[in-house]
């Protein structure tokens, strides 16, 4: 069956009357869904390819253009809807398998969003913050179990190499290659003026941001594309990333396509080739392993980065970050002097599948659909859609 | 003096500028009806090359050669202001022809029109600057000489 079968998901409405033909449209759509007919002076539209990111509506003079749904539907029933058959068209034809990005697209229940925690006085006394200072700042690294004195009575602070955020929020990783160097450049550039950190994701850190050091955290990879020691000692942290939670469990493809001038040089391989993360480390099939790793790490940026290893929040993963006795194949970060897990968040949210695998009892994987950024990337138009995953962290 | 200055790192290419400037000295009050199926002739340009593009408009010049080169003194600096006088203007091309940026361009009907900074104007303030999605182009005080 033609791809063409499946009508576009959204619908260009453009206003002729105001429509002036400044082809605005048509130069900054990343997807050429406008294009200009040279002979009658006007602007047609392809719906096929938009993704509705609005970028054309926002830049349009006259306001001449609006996105809406396209409400042309399939015959549906309660058990066939109208998304379900057409992401089964789609899969059926491409071979491929549907990723979304932002979460979950399906209405699954969050157990956590219907959870009340009110801690006001079990802890500190509540602040208000329209009256009294509220800090924000907060320092993730291994902390002492006991306290301890030296000779002459004194407390002893020398504590393990600790991370400063002027407040608990961190930019998730995505590597220099999926997102766009402007995109990477923002992120440095706010993490910088916001006190907190961004992270290279795993395709190695471009020469210019190398300023940036201490609001980056370097990533290690199962791919290790742009691992050097430079790269290592440019951060302030380094986090080794076990999964992540866009697709836990799952590496990473960068097409060959892609890889070209500063995304090869900065990933340290030839330009054209494929640039593949295994699901798993090939050097780490074990607790022990891992430890090997954190401590190469360590003795890499002599023990002065806190090392962290980021693990996808999946079932179970309280006791396989903290290495207590359970069924899962690998467990205990937490337990090799780390001083902090960082959690992708869970893969209950993330996973977009489960729906629709559930309601057609496909087991079908799920890559990236035409959507976000990571597919038609250009410098611009990342800054506008981003697949990025969120990630939570603790300290342990 | 403040002038406009482009960063071409940000500019997107969109050529709103073109637009912006065509519309603020139209003397209409709605974007299409000023514009719409109309030839464009704006007093800023999109230069595009293979990876780079970015606006150029009068640098107004604190020696410009186009008012020393004008034949009929149509050209003429005002408060730091290179304006035309187009009731004086022959259509001679000679300041194109000394424009080492490439600022000036006729209108319609072949007589000089250039870049006035939008002071005497509906807009009152640079309209490129104004519409400038990524604030490429900016309007503002530098200390280097042109």
């Amino acid at each position: 069956m033609n791809e063409l079968y499946i009508t576009p998901e959204f619908e260009v409405v453009r206003n002729e009357n105001r429509c002036i033909a400044c082809r605005v449209c048509e130069r900054q759509c990343a997807n050429e869904v406008h294009s200009f007919d040279e002979t009658r002076g006007v602007l047609r539209s392809d719906e096929i390819r938009c993704v509705n990111c609005q970028r054309c509506v926002s830049l349009c003079p006259t306001h001449a253009l609006k996105i809406v749904k396209n409400n042309c539907t399939l015959r549906e029933n309660a058990n066939w809807q109208n998304a379900t058959i057409k992401e089964i068209y789609k899969q059926a034809n491409t071979g491929g398998v549907l990723l979304s990005s932002m979460g979950n697209p399906k209405p699954m229940p969050v157990y956590w969003d219907k959870i009340l925690i009110n801690a006001s006085q079990v802890t500190n006394p509540p602040i208000d913050p329209l009256r009294e200072p509220m800090e924000t700042r907060v320092f993730l690294g291994k902390k002492p179990d006991v306290l301890r004195r030296g000779a002459d009575g004194k407390l002893l602070t020398d504590l393990e190499p600790q991370l400063s955020l002027s407040m608990p929020v961190m930019f998730s990783a995505m590597s220099y290659g999926s997102i766009s160097y402007n995109a990477h450049a923002s992120l440095a550039a706010a993490a910088e003026a916001l006190g907190i950190l961004y992270n290279t994701g795993e395709g190695g850190l471009h020469e210019d941001f190398y300023r940036y050091g201490a609001n980056t955290i370097v990533q290690v990879a199962s791919g290790r594309f742009g691992v050097y020691e430079d790269y290592l000692n440019a951060g302030a942290a380094i986090e080794i990333k076990m999964g992540q939670g866009a697709k836990p469990g799952i590496g990473g493809h960068l097409p060959g396509a892609k890889i070209v001038g500063d995304v090869s040089r900065t990933r340290m391989i030839p330009e054209g080739t494929d640039a593949i993360s295994p699901a798993p480390h090939h050097d780490i099939y074990s607790i022990e392993d891992l430890r090997q790793l954190v401590y190469s790490l360590k003795e890499a940026t002599d023990y002065k980065k806190p090392v962290i290893v980021k693990v996808a929040a999946v079932h179970n993963i309280a006791a396989i970050a903290s290495g207590q006795p359970s069924p899962a194949a690998w467990r205990a970060p937490a337990r090799i002097s780390l001083p902090s897990t960082a959690f992708a968040a869970a893969p209950v949210r993330r996973r977009p599948a489960s729906a629709i695998m559930w309601a057609s009892r496909l087991s079908w994987l799920w890559l990236r659909s035409t959507s976000g950024c990571g597919t038609r990337a250009s410098a611009t138009t990342c800054l506008w859609s981003s697949a990025a995953p969120s990630v939570r962290r603790r300290t342990l | 003096m403040k002038r406009i200055y482009v960063n071409e790192d940000w500019c997107l290419g969109c050529h709103l500028c073109e637009y912006n400037c065509a519309f603020a000295n139209s003397g209409e009050a709605d974007m299409a009806a000023a514009l719409k199926g109309k030839p464009l002739f704006p007093r800023i340009h999109i230069e595009e090359g293979d990876k780079i593009c970015y606006a150029v408009s009068c640098r107004h010049c604190e020696d410009p050669l186009c008012v020393k080169s004008c034949i009929a003194g149509a050209l003429q600096v005002k408060d730091g202001v290179i304006t035309v006088d187009q009731s004086r203007c022959v259509g001679c091309l000679t300041c194109v022809l000394v424009c080492p940026y490439g600022a000036l361009a006729p209108n319609e009907n072949g007589v000089m029109q250039k870049c006035e900074l939008c002071l005497q104007n509906s807009c009152g303030e640079p309209a490129c600057v104004k519409g400038c999605p990524n604030r490429a182009i900016v309007f503002e005080e530098r200390s280097a000489v042109l």
